[in-house]
């Protein structure tokens, strides 16, 4: 892969805190390789900020492998960035060219409220799952695991839609801040194991309920989450999770 | 001094007769006894659902924003079982003892016994919360050979296992917040554990997000918070992943075991650059289909495809013909360092080598196309074909290579180099997962006790998910049912308080600083010399060195560092100057642990231990022991022995040949 440096302006989100109230600032980046990951060239900002006596950028980031889901920049009005299928923390700089100007957000929903610069509040998502997203087994209550036979194409299907990686970007993408493909991806996963029969029905009230409780909104089926989630969470999920929804209205007792 | 606690009995009965013999606690008196666990990945995550099942109040520490991030989420390849679902001869000794073997004869063989005593069960636990393992058509389950042995024991969900099962464990800890026996506390840091009349009897914790210092009561702390490869900047680790928990518990008398003792893994991305923050593993599953190589020609500026197949030099097949390209990772890592050193080392860098899938993808084309009755099937359709099976086999781990280097892997060789992955020295444990402070357990990657010297594949997940499922349960009970008396201690106790005062002061003392260098600064510096000198080659003169270096740079650390920003807010740097902070007093013990042991085993070769053809030799007449270290002050450790008895698994020389 060819190399290349790149001068780039900045457009980044401050806000010193959740009740602060921020704006953009702009900085001069000069120097950015193409081979640095968008977060490298954000540490490359960062000293260079502590050096000067400013404050650095906070941003979530862990493991920069693209599956903790801690990265969460909103980039040139694209969750993500502009490659499909990749976290920020993937995202590297040959995306971009020398003289771009880049406008980097943080998650923009009210239910996922800043916390610092591009830094924001994801607990709604840890809530939902609480709500329901789990089978419920003790530790100790198991048998062995070949007495459950799933077929193939089912286990295939389950493990796509728990690749999920909580990062928030469908919420981010959406116009209305839905959670749809976030909580989708979690009863889908578990309504298409037969570990996750007994509970499917309320497994899909619940979580929906704690959804809307959260001030998630309603899904129009625009489809932009799943255009720009990083592990490419398919659509189907929240059909499959509307028919689960449904079904559960109409036939759950309790 | 040391006491194990191993059990008396034969080394399969010890494990069934602890169980039968441990005191339990009723379930009345467990609701009012609370348990504080640091720490959410495979092990923390695990153990506070398994101990909130129990009925005990529980309260959870992560410093991510959510559970879920913890770093286990990364682990890639899989998890090992002794099930034998396919019939290839495995059983619980023969985990067991390739565990023990590929540990080079340094791990505990009572600890690592319980370990594949247990893995079965693992399984089926995972199973029954959903996580969706890999399958076969039939509907059962999938398994793959890993490096260091010769059976299929590996369970998998595609490059992701260690996402489904930190995701599996996470759920069944939410469940347990839901039910109200789990408290859980993110964007938390443990900054010091609290002991009262000398046991552990709670932490400091500091909230990220306001930067107010905690007090928090338990009758017993665990300690879950993975392992310390951070010390050198660049690493396998998540940006986050620190000692600082485990070192304040050093600091406060617990013992650091075997701290020289890191993990090379062999099949990561090279370094591009100065920018580079961080590594990224391309997991050894990688290893069971690709086939890795150099030229034979030494500075070969040649592309790969332009060198013809007499000319490549297939050198882990040519070495270690018994295991090829499956030699365990402290093997495979040396082999790739001495033929880049050698001069034949591939990419801009020179610093790699290749992993070459062409043939892997031919040979499951040809399979495919059989399987389709496509007897005729051209080149082009078989490595069609070939592409498709190791997509769904590795499609995730290409398609990062592809992301972070540019390069598209199903057609040309991946470049791969050895970077620092994991620690298999932490907190010295007894039997019983406690450290050498009464009350304060270490679990997962934070202790020392499973891996030896070198930890084989798939067997951290295996050990993180062991000790907080299935050993934990057991042990805490034994030590709390002697403790039912004890009621909770008020937090406004002295102990609290100054060990409160005590974390404050440091925190004053950090922000007044106002140097004029970076954390990051510091780091970089911290883990140059930590790799150049106690990585994966080390010798008696680079580690005195070292050690000389390492204190220079804590001094001026603690003289220029430059933290902006308030300690009473979201501060991620103040958070890093603590990390590295401990990270500084820990490289320096790593380095004095290195150059106590004058053998090379596992991961770790030291020049003046070797073979006359180069091999790392060890001495298991003076070093066949645990090294567990206790901290006297600053540069002051004082060194205690645990020596290792093998009565099943008697000691050799390792030979992969």
């Amino acid at each position: 892969m060819e190399h290349y440096n790149m001068n780039l302006t900045l457009k980044v989100w401050r806000q010193k805190n959740t009740n602060a109230q921020g704006q953009f600032e702009s900085y001069q980046v000069p120097g950015v390789s193409s081979e640095m990951s968008f977060l490298e060239m954000f540490d490359v900002l960062n000293e260079r900020l502590i050096n000067e006596g400013k404050e650095p950028v906070a941003f979530d980031h862990d493991c920069r492998e693209g599956i903790c889901g801690a990265c969460s920049m909103h980039i040139n009005g694209r969750a993500h960035g502009p490659w499909a299928g990749t976290t920020t923390c993937q995202l590297h700089m040959r995306a971009f060219k020398d003289g771009d100007t880049i406008t980097v957000e943080p998650w923009r929903s009210g239910s996922f409220p800043v916390v610092k610069d591009l830094t924001v509040d994801r607990g709604a998502f840890d809530r939902i799952i609480e709500a329901g997203g789990y089978v419920s087994v003790n530790t100790g209550n198991a048998q062995d695991a070949n007495n459950i036979l799933v077929p193939k194409d089912d286990a295939d299907a389950a493990f796509a839609a728990a690749a999920c990686i909580g990062c928030g970007a469908c919420v981010a993408a959406c116009k209305n801040s839905s959670a749809m493909l976030f909580v989708s991806a979690k009863v889908s996963q578990l309504a298409l194991l037969p570990q996750g029969q007994p509970e499917k029905k309320s497994r899909a009230l619940n979580m929906i309920a704690q959804m809307d409780k959260e001030g998630f909104g309603s899904c129009t089926n625009t489809g932009a989450c799943e255009a720009e989630c990083p592990k490419e969470i398919s659509l189907t999920n929240i059909a499959r999770l509307n028919r689960e929804y449904i079904a559960a209205g109409l036939t759950y007792e309790k | 001094m040391l006491d194990s606690k191993i059990p008396a009995g034969s080394l399969d009965k010890k494990w069934e007769d602890y169980k039968g013999h441990c005191k339990l606690v009723n379930p009345a008196n467990k609701r009012n006894m609370e348990v504080i666990i640091v720490g959410t990945g495979l092990a923390g995550a695990s153990a506070a659902a398994s101990l909130g099942e129990l009925g005990y109040k529980v309260k959870a520490f992560c410093f991510q924003d959510s559970p879920r991030r913890a770093h286990s989420i990364a682990a890639q390849g899989g998890i090992n079982a002794a099930k034998n679902y396919q019939n290839d001869g495995d059983s619980v000794f023969r985990l067991f003892y390739d565990t023990v073997k590929g540990g080079d004869y340094r791990a505990r063989e009572a600890n690592v016994h319980r370990l594949a005593e247990v893995s079965g069960n693992i399984i089926d636990q995972c199973v029954a919360q959903g996580v969706p393992f890999a399958r076969e058509y039939g509907g059962l389950l999938s398994n793959r050979s890993f490096g260091g042995t010769q059976v299929q024991r590996t369970f998998y969900a595609a490059g992701q296992t260690g996402q489904q099962l930190l995701l599996g464990a996470y759920s069944a800890l939410e469940r347990q917040v839901a039910l109200g026996n789990v408290t859980m506390y993110n964007r938390h840091e443990m900054l010091e554990v609290v002991t009262i009349d000398g046991k552990a009897r709670g932490i400091i914790a500091r909230d990220l997000i306001t930067g107010k210092l905690e007090r928090h009561f338990g009758h017993a702390v665990l300690l879950c918070t993975g392992g310390y490869g951070n010390v050198f900047y660049l690493s396998t680790n998540a940006m986050g992943s620190n000692v600082t928990a485990a070192w304040k518990a050093t600091r406060k008398g617990a013992f650091f075991g075997n701290p020289c003792y890191t993990q090379i893994h062999p099949t990561c991305i090279p370094v591009s650059g100065d920018h580079q923050s961080k590594l990224t593993l391309m997991s050894e599953s990688l290893r069971n289909d690709g086939r890795i190589w150099v030229p034979k020609k030494q500075n070969d500026n040649r592309k790969p495809a332009d060198i013809p197949e007499e000319e490549r030099d297939y050198y882990l097949e040519r070495r270690y013909p018994a295991f090829g390209n499956l030699v365990p990772r402290d093997v495979a890592s040396r082999a790739a360092k001495e033929r880049c050193d050698a001069g034949y080392g591939v990419g801009s860098s020179k610093q790699a080598v290749y992993l070459d899938y062409a043939a892997a993808i031919e040979r499951y084309g040809k399979i495919e196309a059989n399987k389709r009755q496509m007897h005729n099937a051209s080149a082009a359709e078989i490595t069609k074909l070939g592409k498709e099976v190791v997509a769904e086999k590795y499609g995730n781990l290409f398609d990062m290579y592809a992301k972070i280097t540019g390069e598209n892997p199903y057609e040309l060789p991946m470049r791969i180099y050895p970077a620092v992955h994991y620690t298999m020295g932490g907190l010295w444990v007894d039997y019983e997962l406690m450290t050498s402070i009464t009350g304060l357990y270490a679990l997962g990657e934070a202790n020392f006790s499973d891996h030896g010297a070198n930890r084989l594949g798939a067997s951290a997940l295996m050990q993180g998910l062991a000790d907080g499922y299935f050993v934990i349960p057991y042990t805490l009970g034994n030590y709390l049912a002697d403790d039912i008396r004890t009621k909770a201690i008020p937090t406004d106790h002295p102990a609290f308080a100054e060990a409160e005062k005590n974390v404050q002061d440091t925190i004053n003392q950090l922000m007044n600083i106002k140097g004029t260098k970076s954390v990051d600064h510091f780091h970089k510096k911290l883990g140059k010399i930590m790799w150049d000198k106690c990585g994966m080659a080390r010798n008696e003169q680079g580690l005195k060195e070292a050690i000389v270096e390492i204190q220079q740079l804590r001094a001026e650390f603690w003289k220029d560092v430059r933290i902006p920003g308030d300690a009473n807010e979201f501060n991620p740097e103040l958070e890093k100057a603590g990390r590295v902070a401990d990270f500084l007093e820990l490289g320096e013990l790593m380095c004095v642990d290195a150059l106590n042991r004058r053998e090379s085993c596992g991961g770790h070769f030291r020049e003046e231990s070797q073979t006359e053809d180069g091999e790392a030799k060890r001495d298991d007449d003076n070093f066949s022991y645990v090294a567990a270290w206790e901290y006297k002050g600053p540069s002051q450790f004082e060194l205690h022995k645990e020596p290792l008895e093998f009565v099943e698994c008697k000691p050799t020389q390792r030979s992969y040949k």
